[in-house]
């Protein structure tokens, strides 16, 4: 894998709750793949869970993108949940613990980016929401076909 | 990708009445629909049967997200509404170790190392394995 490696792996539907089934398998699959531990990878499925199922509940339904991401040392794997629904008018609040504008328990924002290396989140009230997280694994990713 | 996981109407959560206690057995990865009907399922079944208390096994489970968990401790909280207990068995390490850091502290729900902990907590050693070790439930 050489330093600048990337690319678009896979483009997922989100659009029922089945959809966030098929998102936590691939997560699991493709951390598995570029050999992150095991505790690594049910932080990263469980983050994405959460955050596929913001896109689904609040944002009405969209998609994310997996990607295969290297620094030259490590492999990581991205992910980019977006959606065109109302955004979210108030950010800091919305990544506070404990904040929700429906039944959940308000930890899906603040969780996801606990359990993961990287997170930003982008959002126009009226246009959409992108939230994309990457995580890193510990060593440097094995060579491996397929990718 | 693997594309033979649980589609509605084709999986059903066993739940399996040992004695007065129910046990509910949690496998793979459910979706949010089918979690909610679990849910209705048990406060059936504890009503139905009348049992004193109900082990939800999810050693087979990989992640326990927001959703599952509040799950969990709604079962829980219904389940006491009818006087009956709740324990949950059997999570994974790295399930734990993420629901800390996701912040999910699950109050009011008893959770034990395994179903036979689970039993012993709920008072029903006669249903634990005859001269097994005594394992610590937290
Ligand atoms: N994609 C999104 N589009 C619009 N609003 C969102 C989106 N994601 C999150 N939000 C807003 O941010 C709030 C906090 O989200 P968070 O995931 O932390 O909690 P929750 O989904 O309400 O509850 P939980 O995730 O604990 O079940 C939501 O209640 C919602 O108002
Ligand atoms: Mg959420």
């Amino acid at each position: 894998m050489s330093a600048a490696a990337a690319g678009v792996e896979a483009r997922l539907p989100i659009r029922s709750d089945l959809d966030l089934v098929r998102v936590r398998q691939h997560v699991r699959q493709a951390s598995a793949t570029l050999g992150f531990g095991l505790v690594e990878q049910t932080k990263l499925v469980t983050a994405a869970s959460e955050l596929a199922r913001n896109t689904l509940v609040y944002g009405g339904g969209g998609e994310v993108e997996a990607t295969m991401v290297g620094d030259g040392r490590r492999a990581g794997l991205r992910l980019t949940f977006s959606d065109r629904g109302p955004g979210i008018p108030d950010l800091e609040r919305a990544l506070s613990d404990g904040y929700t504008s429906g039944v959940g328990l308000g930890l899906g924002l603040g969780g996801a980016r606990r359990l993961v290396h990287e997170f930003a989140i982008d959002s126009t009230p009226g246009v959409g929401t992108t939230v994309t997280v990457t995580s890193w694994t510990a060593r440097a990713p094995r060579p491996r076909g397929g990718f | 990708m693997n594309d033979d996981f649980p589609r509605p109407g084709a999986v059903s959560v066993p739940v399996l009445r040992l004695g007065d206690v129910l046990l509910v057995t949690l496998q793979g990865d459910l979706y949010d629909g089918m979690a909610a009907r679990l849910q209705q399922d048990i406060a059936q079944a504890i009503v139905d049967s009348r049992v004193a208390g109900v082990v939800i096994d999810i050693s087979g489970v990989e992640i326990v997200d927001s959703f599952l968990g509040r799950v969990l401790a709604e079962i829980a909280a219904h389940a006491r509404l009818l006087a009956a207990r709740t324990v949950v068995a059997g999570m994974r390490p790295a399930v734990a170790l993420t629901l800390v850091e996701l912040g999910l502290t699950l109050p009011g729900l008893r959770t034990a190392l395994s179903t036979e902990a689970a039993l012993e907590l709920l008072g029903r050693a006669d249903a634990a394995r005859p001269g097994g070790p005594h394992r610590d439930a937290r």
